[in-house]
């Protein structure tokens, strides 16, 4: 079981979070004409990286708050944890 | 019975508490302090169970967790368990075991004809012999492999043992009591840190209770018993004794099994039967020790034959002798150690050497004993059945590929030992990268991974003096780094024999014209021949070897079978073992109880039971409860001896025709505030939310970013910058959690907050044509006329003193209101309802009503909105906006959205009028076409309409809107139906929507 530092709480074991996926995906803005491509990127297209990888969790059963958390998926090292508005060096 | 083979005044055992127990119906009796096996040991008990593959009759080959064979069924307090080792199952009074893969006993096995069969049975068996033809599968391999193999029988009753987890977190956690975890652990507190020393068998010590070693002027034993002493002192260590580290997972985290009432003969009250750690550790220390491995030889699996460690195991702890014509066959000096307690006690062994010329203080000693000794010997095969009679003994050249002139030798056991394997386990587990260390032929730690070191025996370190050394430097030194606190523990004086090298031999060769069975893996039978097999046909990774031949693939994980799995195939491939590499360790290291794993989560504890504030009034009403997700919620209230299907209806049809009330609390109810909620609504709704005046409730469908219904609710303006959302009650959480993510991550310059108040509100919806007047009753003092509150308005109201909301919103499709109120209050609330409704004939209606009202209506809910349906399959594409933009909006574009013949939602009636068609019937064109049978569509859900007394269902079908009129089949062929249907409009009821607004 994962010990993730919620940025806001502290070090928290794993089952106070929920995994949301990819954080490098970028929301297409509203009202913007785009592609199907762009769109399907968007939703669907992942590429499953076997390395470092920078993902979203919530902290569900702590503070609620929306983390990005750089971590090891192969290894499962976790390197550095984010705010969700913190820009990822 | 007397016990033949106990010793006097020797042992650990309590020999004032006499304790009886059976073994396959027969009584016998053994002492406090024993275990199952120690103590049939001492009444001569030699064979215990079959073997898995080969029903070959099997005893007694460790004396601990590595035992593969003695695998026994208990029974214990009316309860039964499978897969218990006799060699770590403590005896308590009144215990009861029974042998396992015997049928119809283990002194006469019919299986046992596998044994001469062996042509069925060999590597990859169940991959080969098995597999043809089909049809003899079913009858008559499966139902022969059931009845004649398996490690026991699970009970089938329910478990009334608790089972506890616990979370911890300490500095050092210590795998291991033997000489290496003592030191580290003394060191360590000494430090101030905290420390939890872990020991899986009762006595704490490891191997310093067998050994004859000296430390610090005292014996081992004595030594470690005042360590412990000590430490259980210290307020900053946890000793814990039966506790199994059993595995080692991400982020220094590691699992503990602590048996805390497997050795009593009933769990005592308030005690739990086990107790599951789960330890979070700065540093881990392993400290786990080595276990023996066996030499292979003919008929090496034959009761009697045994680890030589166990043998002095079983003498020196229990008072036991494994035999008394001992036969010793080692390498190397261990089995000189066990060689010299016989000798001790009365019996005289004589050991076989495969060494040519051995010498150490050890041997030395055996030597001035008087010990019977003879090098470059070897066992070539046990003999006997259910019991070592004697061996075939030769003298091996000293390249160990020829046998000497093959002699027969009088013995009643033989004692083995091939020099010993470090349990890197917990090492591997972590992500350690082992590796091979040829001085002892065996793999140790390499690179740690995570927090972890290994060390002593278990890090292939056999001198006790350098363990020491070693563990009580690592313990202080891992714990100064973390408590900044350095006092120095001065290191004993160690006095222990010096033993020769090993011989690198591990396998005896097969004498000329001889075809033995020679066992690398006892559990579950894989011999030399199976591996030669496997190689032979073409596996050459020894993953493959491993899961074709299942060598090490049984519950003992191969702990005394992999180095000499490895050994063959490296001999075989002609490459160096490293070369060949090991399989993966994978926890748990032991068998761990599926009840200790799964804890207090059992039954209505596997998730909590969300009651409303009303749930007491229910109950007193004769409410028959439904699960709703984690709610509980009236189906139905049940009057005398009424069904469901006549309860429901009676109830559905009085919101018809006068009025009901239901508890709607488990609704999910999200606040919303902030000067951009509208703008947020806005984006996360298809429809308009610009515009909606303070006051007014508006019906909204959320999408997810592909296009499908997430979820549906209405939400109404309770003020300027205030809004109150309501969700399905399945969808709450995610609906929150959607909210969140788009606030947090993706418009963060949104001002709004949102919160949870589903707990808050009690709510009730007053349904029925009678329901305003019953309201107006309620609230005196406001204006709920149809212009004072018209269809969508929302008011605050006063209920008798109590603040409440109204809201004249409809799920039945009658003339409704919700009123909510907070929780405290909620009970006040329905009792006022029902007090005042009584004389508009007022009934209470629970979720089966509330189903039948919505279907017939076509309102479309959770059966509808399953995850797979955009909003025109549910004839909500008027409330998709083509003006704003808004979450998952690009996605119906896609083509699939938007072809002609999309499915829909529609009404569907049996032309019999008369049958209720299943949920989760197909709809096909043509019942008698052959299978499989294009499917159309599927009934998502039926009721039974009040309003016209016949079956009424909902169905998603394809090409919908232009299927109403035609004729199908809906088909269940899980209830064997087949029911010729009319497809109509679901719409059913009130088609324009009048009542509501009425
Ligand atoms: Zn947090």
């Amino acid at each position: 079981m994962l010990y993730i530092k919620c940025p806001h709480c502290g070090m928290r074991p794993q089952i106070e979070f929920s995994y949301g996926g990819d954080a490098s995906v970028k929301r297409p803005e509203l009202n913007k004409e785009i592609s199907d491509q762009e769109w399907d990127d968007f939703v669907y297209n992942r590429k499953s990286l076997r390395g470092k990888h920078l993902e979203l969790w919530q902290h569900l059963s702590g503070c609620r708050q929306w983390i990005k958390v750089e971590r090891d998926t192969a290894t499962h090292e976790i390197f550095k944890t984010f705010k969700a508005n913190e820009e990822v060096a | 019975m007397s016990q033949d083979f106990r010793l006097d005044s020797v042992g650990l055992i309590n020999r004032d508490k006499k304790l009886s127990f059976k073994f396959n119906g027969k009584k016998y009796f053994g002492y406090e302090g024993d275990t199952l096996a120690s103590a049939l040991l001492a009444n001569g008990v030699h064979l215990v169970g079959r073997s898995f593959k080969y029903h070959r009759p099997r005893g007694f080959f460790g004396a601990g967790v590595d035992e593969p064979y003695a695998i026994v069924q208990l029974y214990r307090n009316n309860e039964t368990e499978p897969n218990i080792k006799a060699t770590e199952q403590e005896l308590f009074e009144g215990l009861e075991a029974k042998s396992v893969n015997c049928w119809p006993s283990v002194n006469f096995d019919i299986g046992a004809i596998n044994n001469f069969l062996k042509i069925f049975l060999p590597a990859g068996f169940y991959y080969k012999t098995f597999m043809w033809p089909k049809s003899f599968w079913y009858r008559i391999y499966e139902p022969f492999i059931r009845k004649a193999a398996g490690l026991g029988v699970a009970s089938t009753k329910h478990d009334k043992e608790r089972y506890e987890h616990k979370y911890e977190y300490c500095d050092l956690l210590i795998a291991g009591s033997g000489p290496s975890g003592l030191s580290s652990a003394y060191a360590a507190a000494k430090n101030g840190a905290k420390v939890i020393l872990a020991e899986d068998k009762p006595r704490f010590g490891g191997s310093l209770l067998t050994d004859e070693v000296n430390i610090g002027n005292q014996s081992g034993k004595d030594w470690a018993e005042g360590i412990i002493a000590e430490l259980k002192t210290m307020p900053n260590v946890v000793v814990k004794n039966r506790s199994q580290i059993f595995g080692y997972y991400d982020h220094n985290m590691l699992v503990m099994s602590e048996k805390v009432s497997d050795h009593l003969p009933k769990t005592k009250k308030y005690h739990p039967n086990k107790r599951l750690w789960y330890i979070r550790a700065k540093e881990v220390l392993i400290s786990s020790g080595s276990i023996e491995r066996p030499i292979v030889f003919g008929n090496n699996d034959t009761p009697g034959v045994m680890l030589s460690s166990a043998a002095k195991e079983y003498l020196k702890v229990y008072g036991v002798l494994v035999g008394k014509n001992p036969l010793i066959f080692t390498n190397n000096d261990s089995g000189y150690e066990t060689a010299i307690e016989f000798q001790k006690h009365g019996v005289q062994p004589t050991v076989l050497d495969s060494r040519k010329n051995p010498e150490s203080e050890i041997i030395d000693e055996a030597k001035s004993l008087g010990i019977n000794i003879k090098n470059s010997y070897v066992v070539v095969a046990a003999q006997g059945y259910k019991k070592v009679k004697s061996a075939d003994v030769a003298s091996i050249s000293d390249d160990k590929k020829q046998l000497g002139k093959i002699e027969n030798i009088k013995c009643d056991c033989i004692c083995v030992s091939g020099f010993w394997t470090p349990s890197i386990h917990l090492a591997s587990q972590s992500g350690n990268k082992t590796k091979f260390k040829e001085e002892i032929d065996a793999f140790v730690p390499g690179t740690s991974k995570q927090q972890e070191t290994t060390l002593g025996a278990a890090n292939g370190v056999f001198s006790l003096e350098e363990t020491l050394k070693t563990s009580f430097e690592k313990g202080r030194e891992l714990s100064k780094k973390i408590t900044d606190n350095d006092n120095e523990v001065s290191i004993p004086n160690v006095v222990e024999k010096k033993s020769s090298k090993h011989d690198k031999f591990w396998c005896v060769p097969l004498p000329a014209g001889k075809n033995y069975k020679r066992f690398l893996d006892f559990q579950n039978d894989v011999a030399v021949s199976d591996i030669e097999i496997a190689l032979r046909e073409g596996y050459r990774s020894i993953e493959h070897v491993k899961r074709y031949t299942t060598l090490g693939m049984a519950t003992d994980q191969g702990k005394t079978s992999n180095l000499n799995g490895l050994q063959l195939v490296s001999e075989i491939e002609n490459k160096v073992v490293p070369a060949v590499g090991h399989t993966t360790f994978r926890p748990p290291y032991t068998p761990i109880s599926i009840g200790a794993i799964v804890g207090r989560e059992v039954g209505k504890h596997s998730k909590p039971t969300r009651k409303s504030p009303m749930h007491s009034w229910h109950e007193k009403n004769n409410a028959v409860f439904v699960d709703a997700g984690v709610w509980l919620r009236p189906r139905y209230y049940k009057r005398g001896n009424e069904n469901l299907f006549d309860g429901s209806k009676r109830e559905a049809k009085n919101v018809r025709k006068n009025v009901g009330v239901c508890d709607v609390t488990t609704l999910g109810k999200i606040d919303i505030k902030g000067p951009d909620a509208a703008e947020l609504l806005n984006r996360v709704y298809t429809n308009a939310w610009l515009k909606l005046p303070v006051g007014k409730a508006r019906y909204g469908v959320m999408l997810r970013e592909d296009g499908i219904v997430m979820d549906d609710g209405t939400t109404t303006r309770i003020s300027e910058n205030h809004y109150h959302m309501t969700t399905t009650t399945a969808q709450a959480a995610n609906v929150l959690s959607h909210l969140e993510y788009y606030l947090q991550l993706v418009w963060p310059e949104l001002n709004v907050n949102v919160v949870s108040t589903t707990e808050q509100w009690a709510g009730a919806a007053i349904a029925g044509p009678k329901s305003r007047d019953l309201l107006q009753k309620l609230f005196p003092n406001s204006d709920v006329s149809n212009e004072g509150l018209p269809f969508m308005g929302y008011m605050e109201g006063d209920l008798s003193g109590v603040e409440a909301r109204i809201f004249r919103i409809s799920f039945s499709g009658e003339l409704a209101y919700e009123v909510n109120v907070e929780s405290d209050y909620g009970n006040f609330m329905w009792e006022k309802i029902m007090e005042v409704g009584k004389e508009f004939n007022i009934q209470p209606y629970g979720t089966e009503a509330l189903s039948t009202l919505r279907i017939e209506m076509g309102h479309v809910a959770g059966s509808e909105l399953d995850g797979r349906t955009i909003p025109y399959d549910n004839a909500l594409e008027g409330l998709v906006s083509k003006k704003k933009d808004f979450i998952g909006k690009r996605s119906l574009q896609r083509s699939a959205f938007t072809a002609e013949d999309r499915q829909r939602v529609v009404g569907v009636v049996p032309l019999d009028k008369q049958t209720s068609i299943p949920e989760g019937s197909h709809l096909v064109k043509d019942d008698k076409a052959p299978l499989p049978n294009p499917k159309l569509g599927h009934i998502s859900a039926s009721c039974w309409s009040v309003e016209y007394d016949n079956p009424f269902s909902l169905a998603i079908l394809k090409d919908g809107k232009n299927m109403i009129g035609q004729k199908l089949f809906a088909m269940s062929p899980l209830k064997n139906k087949i029911i010729p249907v009319e497809i109509v409009s679901s719409h059913y009821v009130d088609p324009k929507g009048e009542r509501v607004r009425s």
